[in-house]
């Protein structure tokens, strides 16, 4: 079973790429999805600390199941607006 | 309400004459624009990038919660993605109340909130570097 993963800003800049896929086999945690993506893309190892999850479009805790057609987004600390954050 | 990212110029009037109503007595603008400066480097530009679907949901969020905390009328919200040069406008929001006092507290917490919790990213590109900026780490219950 696929989930989609979907990468923003520096981490899609560290991956090289703004979408994955990893098999989640008979599902996995939002966490775990990043484990998995991390041996596809080092370069996003270590951001465990300071990344949120969203699946399908909303924020979501680390232990929040992901299954087969599912939408996993690694957030990194939000930074919109124009002045100093 | 309106709720947009969008990689075209952001227009104020637009958002102005959406929230309006005949029972709006005020309107709050809040305009979020590029400056040319940050911790003392010269900012070339920005570039924005954003998760456009989750946004715009998370910013139909934050509009309900203040609607309920509120006596207002409408809130509108538009970020702009991609390169912006000094001077243009990153952000608007818009908010219609039947007095001033509402239109102002609820626009700025509403910028408050937006920078805390909207999926919106800014890269800042100066004389000889660049760097992703990256907001507080929220909790993650948000």
């Amino acid at each position: 079973m696929k989930a989609k993963v979907r990468l923003f800003a520096r981490l899609s800049e560290l991956a090289g790429t703004r979408e994955a896929e990893v098999d989640v086999g008979e599902g996995l945690t939002a966490g775990e999805v990043y484990h998995l993506l991390c041996r596809q893309y080092p370069a996003l190892s270590g951001l465990n600390g300071s990344i949120r999850y969203a699946v399908n479009g909303e924020y979501a805790e680390p232990g929040h199941s992901v299954g087969e057609g599912d939408e996993v987004a690694l957030i990194p600390p939000v930074s919109g607006g124009s002045d100093a954050v | 309400m309106l709720f947009e990212i969008t990689s075209a110029a952001l227009d104020a009037q637009r958002l102005i004459d959406h929230v309006r109503k005949d029972e709006s007595g005020a309107v709050a603008l809040f305009s979020g624009v590029v400056r040319n400066e940050n911790l003392g480097r010269r900012v070339l530009y920005l570039e924005y990038d954003a998760y456009p679907e989750m946004a715009e949901r998370v910013m139909r969020e934050i509009a309900e919660e203040a609607m309920r905390r509120w006596a207002i009328t409408d809130v509108a919200m538009q970020h702009r993605t991609g390169k912006l040069e000094i001077g243009e406008t990153s952000l608007l929001i818009a908010v219609s109340a039947p007095h001033r006092k509402e239109a102002f507290d609820a626009c700025h917490s509403l910028v408050d909130r937006f920078k805390e919790v909207v999926p919106v990213w800014k890269k800042e590109v100066w004389e000889g570097g660049e760097e992703w900026i990256e907001g507080e780490a929220v909790n993650r219950s948000g």
